[in-house]
């Protein structure tokens, strides 16, 4: 064991830490932004409209996440009107290719947890609702919604836990992410047992706290459904 | 060479209903491949991704100034060379968990490396360059790279070179292959990278006739080594005395010279 090339470079590590933290947090909350507006559009009764949120869907649950990484940061810059659009300050850097690919990735997975959460509305909610006399956007806004929200929450949080996991896919294009940092301390010091197992360590801390986080919220959410204290 | 000295006795039913299984599937005949002496097997690990030391060509073959030592040494050694394909970061813990005895993949001897492996003489000698598109006049210098992006492939003596000399001055980019440097250097997000001189060469040469070398040739044998020697775990000395011996008798005989001048119009050893 080599515990020094480890010690040595735990500064690496906690920047790693922060950029993983960053991408995960900016992705999430950009992914839940377009998934809400995606996940209505796509419960729409009308086929033809709901065709196209369905089809966004499907393209990024249906391809891997590292496939789409690779589209937006090699694929595009493959074309030269990209190249000289105002555009390539945002596709040159790593950083911004792996945001955008790892929001619309998990977009794409929200958009159908909430989909599913809001096909299983009540009829009797719904009825009741419309009888008195509430707009179709308040009956969103007051109905679907919250209650798509509360049922989605269990699956969410396994979503947040697969989008650290897919953060790790930000080092192969050349960001000094938590695992970024591993694999150049392995590379500089052919110790791949302790660098992993340190970058494993800390993504395990933040596992910990997102699922104790959502234990917290859904407590908080779902407290109509606890046995009532005496 | 014992790799599978500590297979269990399970195992070995196993391997035993699988052969048989697979003798029966293809209708093996006994004694149909036996050949009247059996070589012994080396397996040779290198990357495969490379040019023009190691690469896979269109059909998935193998090719390349390596691939064509590693058959002149087996052939010297009068053994059988199987190649096996690993990625570059990992291509050192692949020989240390035995997936191949030998990596024959243009791997400087670095005293960093040399703690882990043993390594063989030198089979050629190179140095690093740097590359940059014509015209952009990059000075290569810590003035004058600072604020550019460079970048390199991951665990090369490249890799050290710049981390430790630029990066406090430079963006480093690492990356997994120089095929990834080379397209990072198309699109313009690398204003230089830092690989090795012979395969710049080829690349400018056959692909990007728009970039050029820039610089003085770097070959400070403080991060680049010795040569590019073969690599074998620190067990196998036999091994290594082996390939040495065979190395003597290709460069003696004028193996290696038809295999040098195939690839490049000058002497590289």
């Amino acid at each position: 064991m080599d515990l020094a090339a480890i010690t040595d470079n735990i500064p690496l590590y906690f920047k790693g830490l922060w950029v993983t933290i960053q991408l995960l947090v900016l992705a999430l909350a950009c992914g839940l932004v377009l998934a809400v507006p995606i996940a209505m559009w796509a419960t729409s009764r009308n086929p033809l409209i709901a065709s196209w949120p369905k089809a966004f869907i499907y393209f990024f649950t249906g391809t891997p996440l590292l496939v789409q990484m690779f589209i937006l940061y090699y694929g595009m810059a493959q074309f030269e009107a990209i190249r000289e659009s105002f555009l390539w300050p945002v596709f040159k850097e790593a950083y911004w290719c792996a945001l955008i690919a790892f929001s619309l990735n998990t977009a794409g997975y929200t958009a159908e947890i909430l989909r599913g959460a809001m096909k299983q509305t009540d009829f009797g909610e719904l009825d009741a609702a419309r009888s008195c006399g509430m707009s179709k956007g308040l009956i969103y806004r007051r109905i679907i919604l919250p209650s798509a929200f509360r049922r989605a929450l269990p699956a969410y949080g396994n979503e947040v836990i697969f989008m650290l996991h897919g953060t790790a896919l930000a080092g192969i294009i050349t960001i000094v992410d938590l695992f970024g940092a591993a694999r150049i301390v392995n590379s500089r010091y052919f110790v791949p047992f302790e660098s992993f197992v340190t970058a494993a360590f800390f993504y395990l801390c933040l596992t910990f706290l997102i699922v104790w986080g959502f234990k917290l919220w859904e407590k908080r959410w779902h407290a109509h459904l606890h046995p009532r204290d005496a | 060479m014992g790799h599978d000295e500590h297979e269990s006795g399970d195992m070995n039913i196993r391997a035993i209903v699988l052969a048989t299984f697979v003798a029966v599937v293809v209708g093996v005949v006994p004694g149909r491949d036996a050949e009247p002496a059996e070589r012994i097997e080396v397996r040779i690990g290198t990357e495969g991704a490379y040019p023009p030391f190691n690469y896979t060509d269109e059909g998935g073959e193998l090719k390349g100034f390596d691939i064509d030592i590693a058959n002149a040494l087996c052939e010297a050694m009068q053994v059988e060379c199987k190649f096996v394909t690993s990625a570059w970061n990992s291509i050192i813990p692949g020989l240390l968990r035995k997936k191949y005895d030998a990596i024959i993949a243009s791997m400087s001897i670095t005293e960093q490396r040399k703690l882990i492996v043993d390594f063989t003489d030198k089979y050629y000698q190179t140095g690093g360059h740097f590359v940059a598109k014509k015209g952009s006049a990059v000075e290569i210098s810590r003035e004058g790279l600072r604020g550019k992006v460079i970048g390199t492939q991951r665990s090369t003596t490249h890799q050290e070179y710049l981390l430790d000399n630029f990066q406090d001055v430079a963006t480093v980019k690492i990356y997994d292959t120089q095929e990834h440097v080379n397209l990072d250097l198309f699109s313009g997000r690398l204003d230089a990278a830092l690989a090795d001189t012979l395969v710049l060469l080829e690349w400018v040469k056959r692909d990007a006739p728009d970039f050029e070398l820039v610089g003085q040739p770097i070959s400070d044998p403080k991060w680049y080594g010795d040569g590019i020697g073969i690599a074998v775990r620190k067990e196998d000395t036999d091994l290594r005395d082996r390939f040495n011996k065979a190395l003597a008798q290709i460069l003696a005989d004028g193996t290696y010279q038809k295999i040098n001048y195939k690839y490049f119009p000058f002497n590289i050893y």
